[in-house]
């Protein structure tokens, strides 16, 4: 929406795409706010949140891209304002900024107030916000309309998209001079993720099947702690007033890992403990697939007055009382940090050229700012950074065409109305949920938060195996009118994609670094954290075309400024 | 009771796929449980509530907030009880 805005306001033709009301994208859910080193509580510089964004992303990141952004930031957050965005203010009438993990001054020395935001509901204000402008600028909506695949042409311009109308089915071809994916990220690979039921990673799927390579999808932030097969977060603060895991035998496992810290030992080493367990079968349930937060042990309470809303949560999400039985809780996808290639002006790049007609902004997208590991409030600032550039690099790219649209190819729009059609037909197949249920439980087992060399291995084969599933889903409503089951399929064909480029990608990094984190990568003085810098210091890029895996330098050179040391990472 | 329009059902049950998780599982169970049983009135009201931003819509789910409207309050209440 930033983009459209963008556009529209540039006097351009601007058509938004969505599949839900714009308002109620993902987005909605991005709580924790916005950062910017406007320095309006206390001294800041851009060249700090810079030092921080690249130690974040343990030196993944591209550093041209990493400093476009933190230097846009101050411009961003002040455009979003005079937009109208309800930020939280100070008496003297300027944005309040408040402390956030990693945020520091000084390049790492001491925390920093530099979150900008609006109450806990920084992203739907931002929405809000922003649609009310786009509206107010005529950009067109099409609600309740899904993309389907991306049209290319011989020389691989992209044309536009074919999309699918919900109300209808009818399937339309959507050309433009130029497009761009702000399609969000893929978490519902994973049977435990935070993610909304729309995050289906639907521009992955068909930047995948047209050819464009996925960069660094082995990287996907987790959170220690969601309520098993539900995803809803348990707040960190539970372990924090007592709470304990226990594993299938009700052993108080972190005792055997962090001896000291136990239970309150930091999220990596609590994420990595639970999947060890799992993973040498002291999981909990049928399906042994997660563990026990026991809080049996406090006092009601303390539970009722120190952990407000968990024992909401935990009945409302787990069926059990918090108080009464343990809560099942196994470490959750958080966000993506992966995506689509694309340079700091928002083009998407293949084979080191911009693909022309073609541009991504926000989780789609791998400019790369989040590296391997994302920096809290830097994803609401990676869209509107980005969503701006990329609108500006179309409007150049838009000035330099010729007036009339070019000829149609018609190729990809006959390959995805013949995608459809084979759904439609398809007899003796595989239930949706069934296909997903085994993509979900895959990914989780082989390719959580901590990753073991036979499991990786062993999962690619599974997952695979779960494509020729998916290849054959068969639904049994074959109305036209808001068919879910149809909907549901074809996302789950884009979610395949984002699922093998995961597990493929994770398996040949044989390094440790950012949230990819290997068992068989440890710690050790010749490779701190695991980090293999001499061999592993590049981007992953993964082609749908036979599984091929590329890589491409990470880009250590800043704009203007020196570069950003390789150091180990210790916060 | 009369039915109600069967492609308005089918909207209705795609716009219950929301921003926030905590809305999805919700509302998931909602249909899988109550849904079918609600009279035209009722899912008229739902359909009310459909309008909500997600924030607010989950607040009164979690009970933070209610709703003023008793048939919209009356359906809040189921989907504070599935």
């Amino acid at each position: 929406m930033r983009a459209a805005l963008q556009l529209s306001e540039a006097g351009l033709k601007t058509a938004v795409l969505s599949k839900v009301f714009p308002t109620r994208s993902h987005t909605v859910a991005a709580q924790g706010g916005v950062s910017a080193s406007l320095g309006n509580s206390e001294e800041d510089h851009w060249t700090w949140h810079m030092y921080d964004t690249v130690k974040g992303s343990d030196w993944l990141g591209d550093q041209d891209a990493i400093e476009f952004m933190c230097r846009e930031a101050p411009k961003v957050v002040t455009e979003l304002e005079h937009y109208g965005m309800p930020f939280d203010r100070n008496a003297d009438g300027t944005i309040y900024q408040r402390p956030f993990g990693g945020h520091m001054s000084n390049f790492g020395e001491k925390p920093v107030r530099r979150a900008c935001a609006a109450a806990d509901r920084t992203g739907h204000a931002m929405l809000h916000a922003l649609y009310q402008r786009n509206v107010r600028a005529n950009t067109h909506f099409f609600v309740e309309w899904m993309a389907l695949d991306l049209i290319r042409d011989a020389d691989g311009n992209v044309q536009g998209v074919v999309a699918m109308e919900m109300e209808t089915s009818e399937i339309v071809v959507f050309q433009a001079k130029a497009t761009l994916f702000a399609t969000g990220g893929a978490g519902r690979i994973y049977a435990s993720s935070t993610n909304a039921f729309i995050n289906t990673g639907d521009g992955l799927g068909m930047a995948a099947r047209a050819g464009i390579p996925l960069e660094d999808m082995e990287f996907w932030q987790f959170h220690p702690t969601g309520v098993a097969g539900a995803g809803v977060l348990i707040t960190e603060g539970v372990r924090g007033e007592g709470g304990i895991l226990r594993n299938s035998a009700g052993e108080r496992f972190m005792e055997r890992y962090a001896p000291n810290a136990k239970d309150l030992a930091s999220r990596d080493v609590v994420s990595r403990a639970m999947v060890t367990e799992i993973n040498e079968g002291r999981g909990c349930g049928p399906n042994k697939d997660h563990v026990l937060l026991d809080i049996t042990h406090l006092d009601p309470d303390v539970i009722m007055s120190k952990l407000p809303g968990i024992r909401e949560i935990s009945i409302k999400f787990a069926g059990v009382d918090p108080i009464k039985a343990p809560i099942p809780v196994v470490p959750t996808c958080h966000y993506q940090m992966g995506g689509i290639p694309t340079n700091y002006h928002g083009e998407v790049v293949v084979e080191g050229k911009p693909v022309h007609g073609f541009y991504a902004a926000g989780e789609c997208a791998c400019a790369s700012v989040h590296g391997a590991n994302r920096l809290g409030t830097n994803s609401l600032l990676d869209l509107l950074v980005f969503g701006k550039s990329s609108a500006n690099s179309m409007i150049d790219f838009i000035k330099q065409q010729p007036l009339e649209l070019p000829q149609l190819a018609t190729a990809d729009v006959e390959r995805s109305v013949a995608r459809v059609e084979r759904l439609n037909k398809q007899t003796n197949g595989v239930a949706v949920n069934d296909a997903r249920t085994a993509m979900q439980r895959t990914m989780q087992a082989h390719c959580g938060v901590f990753r073991f060399k036979d499991m990786l291995a062993q999962g690619v084969e599974k997952i695979l195996e779960v494509e020729k599933m998916v290849q054959q889903t068969e639904i049994s409503d074959k109305s036209s009118v808001f068919n879910m089951a149809r909907i549901e399929a074809l996302e789950l064909e884009n979610l395949i994609e984002v699922a093998k480029a995961t597990m493929i990608s994770a398996n040949a990094r044989t390094e440790s670094r950012g949230a990819h984190v290997r068992d068989d990568a440890p710690d050790t003085p010749e490779t701190p954290n695991g980090r293999d810098d001499a061999n592993w210091l590049k981007h992953t890029l993964w082609s749908r075309e036979g599984n091929r895996l590329e890589y491409k330098p990470v880009n250590l050179q800043p704009l203007t400024v020196d570069t950003i040391a390789l150091k180990t990472r210790s916060y | 009771m009369t039915a109600y329009d069967p492609i308005e059902l089918k909207r209705i049950r795609w716009r219950s796929r929301r921003g926030l998780l905590e809305l999805d599982l919700v509302l998931e169970r909602f249909f899988a449980q109550r849904f079918d049983s609600l009279s035209p009135a009722e899912i008229d009201a739902y359909k009310r509530i459909l309008d909500l931003p997600d924030t607010d819509f989950l607040d009164v789910v979690n009970g933070k907030a209610d709703l003023d409207d008793p048939e919209e309050a009356a359906i809040i209440e189921i989907l504070r009880s599935v």
